[in-house]
């Protein structure tokens, strides 16, 4: 790619230097190949997607991003370092928090407390000390109070900040789950298919809040999703994917003209 | 004269007040706010303090006497300083309905001519944005949430606390000009205007003067006297003239505490977390908590559910005359002050009225169980009755003179008579100057003595000296073999059942009564959950044959409960249906304040009323409705037609003559 000081946005947003880098990514399960070859670059402050039909691989993807899967080939290249093999606590003092397609909170905690563990990363007052809530934990657990107030202000999800998560409705949990890991502060967050499942109203919040935390908090999305029209509203560029290849790249209508990606989605015969 | 106290002590505009309290009540809370979770509080010198910087920056932004401010937003202390700072200004604030969409807002902006708009957020800027051309008056876009607001051309768009920063730094440079501004109100001056939404036609801009406010706001206040140590919750809309008696007129005269909620969703925790002492709110508000009550009491235990009907029981009895200060005797206060121990006390809690000291309703008529479940459990619930062009207050109960069937005394103050046709006048310090820029409107509502209509039918009771409503005067209508058609009276006892919403009846002029029923969601949906009963959508379950059935019985209840009233017996419902969607101010049949619009659903449902009387069983319908973004869609129905029985007129029996 050409553009490494980054570039301007249609809607004049300005994007920086490239923040992940995946270099000829290939991911095996056994014999299957899940992702074959893959080479992408995501850049402080865009809203990146990545697209593709059932089965191509946009999970793993996303699962290789976050460091749960570990790619057979290929290198990861994070604020400047290469990346090797982590564990989920690294990822997460990397500033890489992430949402769930299949809803991951603690159904039984309220809202409130579901948001805090967000912040455990942030507190580390020592064990006796949060035992008691005593000395430095107490001031700990009052500063990331606040932090998580302003997300729970910024989600619209005040009505419900007592109330435990098993009792929510789909749409909502959705949202915690956001709200959860807006908490860490992450420099990247990576969306699992977040509006999958929703109705057009449950959407349309979703991508009002997607956008106002990247414009607010200028953090850099990666997301997957399903539902092409949002996609394309939402997302600065896509990556397309069809049986573990990436066939596209590049903004919104670049790949909407990308016959590639039309015969993929639309099922033109393949010669 | 009390006019020429208040004259004296320089007490003639609201800005005026503010100084006072400043002065005399400065370090007790003015204004509350839920914000991040926790209650924010600013004292009374501290609200002038931010409300005098926020004048002083409407000025650098070259606001001028005369002008109209707009304010547009949820209840936040932000907005009612921005109408004090307007007023201080020498302009007028006009608060706009947060809901509205932006055809309704367009007009309203135009109409007043609006300079300068508060809009509360993105959302509202958004709507403000999109009139445009067509309220060319809008110079100025004030905003107080920063959220998403970056993007925006700033050019003619400022944030409210910027305002304010600009303001505390022109303080050298403007604050004589402020001081002469505001030195300048006088008692007949504009102290706000409000646009009523009416149930008919057009809305209307009442011109209220500081007199109308501030001789209402106190002699309210001594009615039920108000101190200020009361806390009132601000949470019906900005643009409904009783939150500007109970927050503004009231607050600022008695000085007490205007507690405002975290949002539009968390009202209910709010409230009992405030625990206010003194309580407005519209019976459906009432209405929806019993209902919650109810439906919860209904998922408890079978000991709890014993413990919860036996303890009503003995308040029902026993709570009104408590209340009312009748003779009681010792057993039963022994009964029910345990029942307030295991019941009473920890429902009021939950409730959020546990410190209610007053409490009104008003707007609709409400539930006589309704209104007797909430005073049985020792809340001094009352009713008022009022409209916009009064300042509210017409009518109001006196403690210990509270019934369900009345409305009470004349408020301090005003006069009132009884028309040839039924119809209601009044006269009061109150009343409204004008409606602004509709000198029509005007001269056809208020007579040159000062009288106005109404518009509902109502008598004296002649022991009491109580007045009763009984329904809007034009509604009250003949039938066609010329019985007494009173259409509220009849909505009025079917929405006392939980099941039900809304009800509009229909049979002025026809030879029998029929009716809409809306299905309220809430309830309905809970009995099907504990019925196993499934449905996909709020069109499937208004239709389906059981809750035909159970709205069935309680037609029929209602039927037999109207038989007993001779003079209205012909309003009993032969048929009705159950309306495939919720009646909804967005499709414009109600107003924003829920008042059901009969013309329009009478138009727009035309051939469901056909089908109701042409003895169909079932019809076929395409509805048009609003989605909350303003987009149209389409929902088609058949919707079943059901046959209720009518009871004879009881003339034998005889009606109390209460």
């Amino acid at each position: 790619m050409t553009m490494q000081e980054g570039y301007t946005t249609a809607d004049g947003r300005q994007i920086g230097g490239v923040l992940m880098d995946l270099r000829n990514i290939t991911l095996r399960f056994g014999g299957v190949t899940a992702i074959k070859d893959i080479s992408f670059d995501i850049r402080e402050g865009e809203i990146r997607a990545i697209i593709g039909p059932n089965g191509a691989g946009k999970s793993s993807m996303l699962n290789v991003i976050s460091g749960f899967y570990v790619p057979q080939e290929g290198e990861i290249w994070f604020k400047g370092y290469r990346r090797g093999p982590m564990k989920p606590y690294e990822v997460a003092r990397l500033g890489i928090a992430r949402t769930f397609q299949n809803i991951a909170l603690f159904d039984g905690m309220s809202v409130l407390d579901n948001i805090m563990t967000g912040r455990l990363n942030m507190m580390k007052a020592p064990i006796w000390s949060q035992a008691l809530w005593w000395g430095r934990a107490e001031r700990e657990e009052v500063e990331n109070r606040e932090q998580v107030e302003k997300i729970i202000d910024f989600l619209e999800i005040q009505n419900i900040r007592k109330t435990p998560v098993g009792r929510l409705p789909y749409g909502l949990k959705k949202r915690v789950e956001l709200a959860r890991a807006l908490a860490a502060e992450p420099r990247i967050l990576l969306l699992d298919e977040p509006m999958a499942g929703m109705n057009v109203e449950e959407k349309e919040d979703m991508c009002r809040f997607i956008l106002d935390v990247n414009d607010e908090f200028g953090t850099t999305i990666a997301l997957i999703e399903h539902d092409m029209g949002v996609v394309m509203d939402l997302s600065d560029r896509v990556v397309v994917m069809d049986y573990g290849r990436k066939i596209g790249d590049g903004t919104p209508d670049e790949v909407r003209s990308n016959p590639e990606v039309i015969s993929a989605y639309l099922g033109v015969a393949h010669e | 004269m009390q006019n020429a106290e208040a004259a004296q002590a320089g007490l003639q505009s609201i800005p005026a007040l503010l100084a006072r309290n400043a002065e005399r009540f400065g370090n007790r809370p003015a204004y509350r706010e839920k914000e991040f979770g926790i209650w924010q509080s600013w004292t009374w010198a501290e609200a002038a303090d931010e409300i005098r910087a926020l004048a002083l920056g409407f000025l650098v932004l070259g606001l001028n006497r005369g002008d109209h401010v707009a304010i547009i937003g949820r209840n936040r202390p932000a907005h009612y300083w921005a109408m004090v700072a307007a007023q201080m200004c020498g302009a007028v604030p006009v608060p706009l309905y947060q809901d509205a969409v932006a055809e309704e807002m367009a007009y309203v902006l135009d109409h007043c001519g609006a300079r300068f708009v508060v809009c509360g957020d993105q959302e509202q800027v958004d709507k403000v944005l999109e009139v445009g051309a067509r309220a060319p008056s809008v110079e100025h876009v004030v905003y107080t949430d920063k959220r998403g607001m970056r993007k925006y051309d700033h050019s003619r768009m400022n944030a409210l606390a910027d305002v304010q920063a600009e303001g505390r730094a022109a303080q050298q440079r403007l604050g004589h000009e402020l001081d002469a501004r505001i030195a300048e109100l006088g008692y007949d001056d504009t102290c706000v205007m409000l646009y009523t939404s009416g149930t008919t036609g057009k809305p209307k801009g009442v011109v209220l003067s500081n007199r109308n406010i501030i001789e209402t706001g106190k002699n309210t206040a001594s009615f039920d006297h108000l101190t200020a140590r009361e806390e009132v919750l601000a949470y019906l809309p900005m643009a409904w003239v009783g939150d500007f008696i109970f927050s503004v007129g009231q607050a600022y005269w008695a000085g007490f505490t205007v507690n405002c909620p975290e949002g539009v969703h968390t009202m209910m925790t709010d409230l009992r977390e405030i625990g206010p002492t003194y309580f407005f709110a519209p019976p459906r508000v009432f209405e929806g908590q019993l209902t919650s009550v109810m439906i919860r009491m209904e998922d408890a235990g079978r000991f709890k559910r014993w413990l919860f009907r036996h303890y009503m029981e003995i308040a029902r009895r026993v709570g009104p005359a408590l209340l009312d200060g009748k003779p009681v005797g010792a057993l039963d206060r022994l009964r029910y002050g345990l029942g307030n121990l295991l019941v009473y006390g920890p429902l009021k809690n939950t409730l959020g009225y546990s410190r209610i000291r007053v409490g009104y309703t008003a707007g609709e008529a409400i539930g006589p169980e309704i209104f007797d479940f909430y005073r049985s459990l020792g809340i001094n619930l009352k009713q008022l009755y009022g409209q916009t062009e009064a300042s509210v207050f017409i009518t109001q109960q006196p403690d210990g003179q509270v019934r369900s069937d009345t409305v009470g005394v004349p408020s301090p103050g005003v006069e009132l008579k009884i028309a040839e046709s039924g119809e209601v006048f009044y006269r009061s310090p109150g009343t409204f100057v004008e409606y602004y820029n509709n000198p029509d409107s005007t001269a056809s509502t208020k007579d040159a003595e000062g009288w106005v209509a109404t518009g509902d039918a109502g008598f004296f009771e002649e022991a009491s000296g109580h007045l009763r409503i009984i329904d809007r005067a034009k509604d009250v209508g003949r039938m066609a073999d010329g019985r007494m058609f009173a259409p509220k009276y009849v909505e009025n006892k079917l929405k006392f059942y939980p099941n039900i919403l809304e009800a509009v009846v229909f049979g002025a002029g026809r030879d029998m009564c029929t009716a809409f029923i809306n299905i309220d969601l809430t309830a309905v949906g809970n009995w099907a959950e504990r019925n196993n009963i499934a449905y996909a959508s709020y069109q499937e379950l208004a239709g389906h044959p059981q809750v035909y059935a159970t709205i069935k019985q309680h037609v029929e209840a209602v039927n037999e409960s109207v038989a007993a009233d001779p003079m209205l017996s012909g309003c009993q419902i032969s048929r009705f249906l159950v309306l495939h969607k919720e009646l909804d101010p967005d499709d414009g049949e109600m107003t924003r304040t829920r008042k059901v619009r009969r013309n329009i659903i009478a138009e727009k449902y035309a051939d469901l009323i056909e089908a109701l009387y042409d003895g169909r069983d079932t019809v076929s319908t395409r509805t048009e409705v609003t989605y909350e973004d303003g987009r149209k869609g389409e929902i088609r129905a058949t919707l079943k037609i059901e046959d209720a029985r009518t009871f004879p007129t009881q003339t034998m029996q005889k009606v109390a003559a209460e």
